[in-house]
């Protein structure tokens, strides 16, 4: 087990604090005194599909070394693992993968007492105690700072590939395809990532009209918005939107709808108990 | 309970759904477990704004209130302590909208699991948590034990299924935690409200995620002469890169009693027998099935059967799925534990519990989810037998112990309630108690909703409440 003494104590206890990965998700709060989590990997069992590693560590560090054993960790490949967790935000494989919140199974934080508190449990299947983990999943270290997490890992494909057709209809392969890994949509032509067994990605390809292509489009930067999913087809502008997932990425910069008062009042009061003197990631 | 409390019920939903007769506070007054309690009242709200102007009047009089689905728990979690108010929601059970293009569904909390899965079925899709009580247990129920089952392997436990959740908090608030939309900025409170045992408030209306019914399906059941032979073989399946849709396994005793109870030709011989269960796409599924084969034989399976047709593969899947049925011809009585393991320790815990329960003179029974290691002791017992009770407690509890000090956890799809809230010091220290109880304070601050459930007393605030005699029953 990583020893999170060290950095329990440069947490502290007293004055702000922020966290920085690898800077890849819009880096530390400015003019904060700034830490980083423990980085390297603790250790990988492939046959129970789990993965420790420091949450300072690399996404391509931990997915390397899963790579030799044929498998790999469903999130961004950007940044750190904790960063990654904390942002919270899937990437385009979430449709096959499912999100990224799934993914945590324990995590060892340190909180804005400059205590090491341990949420969830090592193995696949849990339900001893409230779903901590999933709370610290895009909470964006204002609850508590990831020192060291056990994720689950998942089987890489025998098969891969992309497939793209005209489209100006986004449920038009998505309704026929079984359980593609991912559907992207730009108003005018479709994208479909198939994974599998090469003869069944091939029929399944056929099947919807799609033919194979280099990857995915590019996606717009300038808004990751989060729609209902029934609500593609009224998209305008430059966009891609995941198809059966209701994620868009829009050229276009958005403010998000301000959400439900109540929840917002509950999220307040997570913080109060968390930290209540708001020193974990000030201003987040 | 308050006569006032019960007035103010009784003016706002009817005197018919809130009931106070003997009947009905005995029927309430526990849920599956066993673990006894006493209910003030029982109400039956048919709406969001009745649970609402339950809980307003609940909050104003400070009364503890105990939500309540179908009752199947095992684990305490619906045992009402103190009189407090049983909340029933099983009258709230309309299936709301269901889109069949971007697979998702609008349910209340009283839809039953099962019942939601036939009502999609001829949109080609299910609803993917499959718990044994399938056929009795509710989605609220789903939603506040974060349930699994035989088909979670592949697909993911009730929290992977719920997108979003309307809910009434302990002061008759209402809030919408998520709900369509994938990834909404801010904290992902409908994930921390699944799992939290109705100690967080009540879900009135829960947005699930439907799954696509696979095309293909392929059944086959493989006998070992030993138990570490048939463990292994789970471990090799899965560092192969495969992940079956189920992968469940019986110790012979439970075959036995399986094959005596459904005539199915059973290999009753076996000491252990493995269902596995290959969903997908054909040349994947085909690929998958000789692989799993290969594995199995290699690990000296004795004999493997395949199911030739949907009706051999159901009689196959009523073996798994009667067993609690079967034991009934052993002993009147069971007690069903439910610790999760590392799979490669699968084996090694399976001996500790068979010398546990032949110290303890008791008779096991194991029915499990192996795929995700997720064990199910049956202890089988005569509850006349003097003093057989403490017997059956002393070797749970060495079993709950056991399989913590392998690197699991207390609990893989039961819940803590009130069963396993004084082993929840085996898993987490001070500081990590003290967080998920600061969890429930931000949920519930004045701790009206199911309270003394998981948390161990210190890190609760309030009165010390002691399991119930007959707790473990």
């Amino acid at each position: 087990m990583i020893d999170l003494k060290l950095f329990a104590e440069a947490v502290g206890t007293d004055d702000p604090v922020t966290i920085a990965g690898l800077g890849t998700r819009g880096g530390p709060v400015p003019k904060t005194r700034c830490v980083a989590a423990p980085s390297g990997i603790e250790w990988l069992q492939p046959d129970e599909m789990i993965a420790s590693c420091g949450a300072g560590t690399s996404v391509a560090e931990l997915n390397a070394a899963l790579g030799e054993h044929g498998q790999r960790v469903a999130m961004p490949s950007s940044g750190t693992v904790g960063g990654a967790l904390a942002a919270g935000h899937s990437d385009i494989r979430r449709l096959g993968d499912g999100p990224i919140r799934d993914v945590l199974l324990q995590a060892r934080y340190v909180s804005s007492t400059g205590e090491i508190v341990k949420a969830g449990g090592p193995t696949v299947k849990n339900v001893s105690g409230f779903d901590l983990c999933r709370l610290l999943v895009g909470s964006r270290g204002t609850l508590g700072f990831l020192g060291d997490v056990i994720v689950r890992t998942r089987p890489i494909a025998s098969h891969s590939q992309w497939f793209s057709a005209a489209a100006t209809d986004p449920y038009r392969c998505f309704t026929v395809l079984y359980r593609p890994v991912s559907v992207l949509w730009d108003g005018a032509a479709v994208w479909a990532l198939l994974e599998g067994h090469a003869a069944d990605v091939a029929e399944q390809a056929a099947g919807a009209g799609l033919t194979p292509c280099a990857g995915p489009p590019a996606l717009p930067t300038g808004s990751r918005r989060v729609l209902p999913p029934d609500e593609l087809t009224a998209l305008t502008g430059v966009f891609v939107a995941e198809v059966g997932v209701g994620v868009i990425h829009h050229a276009d910069s958005w403010a998000p709808p301000s959400g439900d008062q109540r929840a917002i009042e509950l999220a307040r009061a997570l913080k109060r108990e968390f930290d209540p003197t708001g020193r974990l990631n000030p201003g987040v | 309970m308050i006569a006032a409390l019960v007035d103010e019920l009784q003016a706002a939903l009817g005197p018919e759904r809130v009931r106070t007769g003997s009947t009905e506070l005995g029927l309430f007054g526990r849920d599956a477990s066993n673990i006894g309690g006493t209910a003030g009242a029982v109400c039956f709200p048919i709406s969001t704004a009745e649970v609402q102007a339950c809980l307003t009047a609940v909050h104003r009089h400070g009364v503890a209130f105990v939500p309540r689905g179908a009752g199947t728990g095992l684990a305490g979690g619906a045992t009402p302590l103190d009189h407090s108010l049983v909340i029933v929601l099983t009258k709230m059970n309309r299936v709301l909208s269901v889109d069949s293009i971007n697979r998702l569904a609008w349910v209340e909390p009283g839809v039953l699991n099962l019942d939601l899965s036939r009502q999609v079925a001829h949109l080609g899709l299910h609803f993917a948590p499959d718990p044994s009580s399938q056929q009795s247990c509710s989605i609220g129920g789903n939603v506040a034990n974060n349930s699994g089952g035989p088909h979670c392997l592949s697909d993911g436990v009730t929290a992977s299924h719920v997108l979003g959740l309307e809910v009434v908090l302990s002061d008759g608030s209402l809030a919408q935690l998520g709900a369509t939309e994938a990834e909404p900025d801010g904290l992902d409170l409908r994930g921390a409200f699944v799992g939290s045992e109705g100690m967080f408030g009540i879900a009135t209306k829960v947005c699930v995620r439907l799954t696509q019914n696979a095309p293909a399906v392929r059944t086959m059941l493989m006998a070992f002469d030993s138990v570490e032979d048939g463990a292994q073989t789970v471990s090799a399946i899965i560092a192969a890169g495969m992940v079956p849709a189920a992968l469940e396994m019986m110790d012979q005793l439970c075959v036995r009693a399986v094959e005596a109870y459904i005539h199915a030709d059973l290999p009753v011989d076996a000491a252990a027998v493995l269902l596995v269960e290959v969903a997908g796409l054909r040349h994947g599924l085909e690929a998958d099935v000789a692989r799993i084969i290969a594995i199995g034989y290699a690990h000296r399976a004795s004999s493997v059967r395949i199911a030739q047709d949907e009706a051999e593969r159901q009689l196959l899947w009523k073996g798994r799925k009667s067993a609690f049925g079967a034991i009934a011809r052993i002993k009147p009585n069971y007690y069903l534990h439910d610790t999760v393991v590392p799979r490669r320790m699968l084996p090694h815990v399976l001996n500790q519990v068979y010398e546990i329960t032949e110290r303890y003179q008791l008779q096991v029974l194991n029915v499990f989810h192996a795929g995700d290691g997720n064990l199910h002791p049956l202890l089988v017992f005569d509850k006349r037998e003097p003093g057989v009770m403490e017997r059956v407690l002393a070797a749970g509890e060495e079993i709950v112990r056991a399989s913590v000090a392998a690197g699991g956890v207390l609990s893989g799809e039961h819940g803590i309630g009130l069963e396993k809230r004084d082993f929840m010091p085996m898993m987490f220290g001070p500081a990590d108690l003290a967080a998920q109880a600061a969890m429930r304070r931000a949920f519930d601050p004045a701790g009206l909703a199911n309270p003394f459930k998981v948390l161990p007393s210190p890190a609760a605030c309030g009165d010390v409440q002691h399991v119930p005699a007959g707790a473990w029953v």
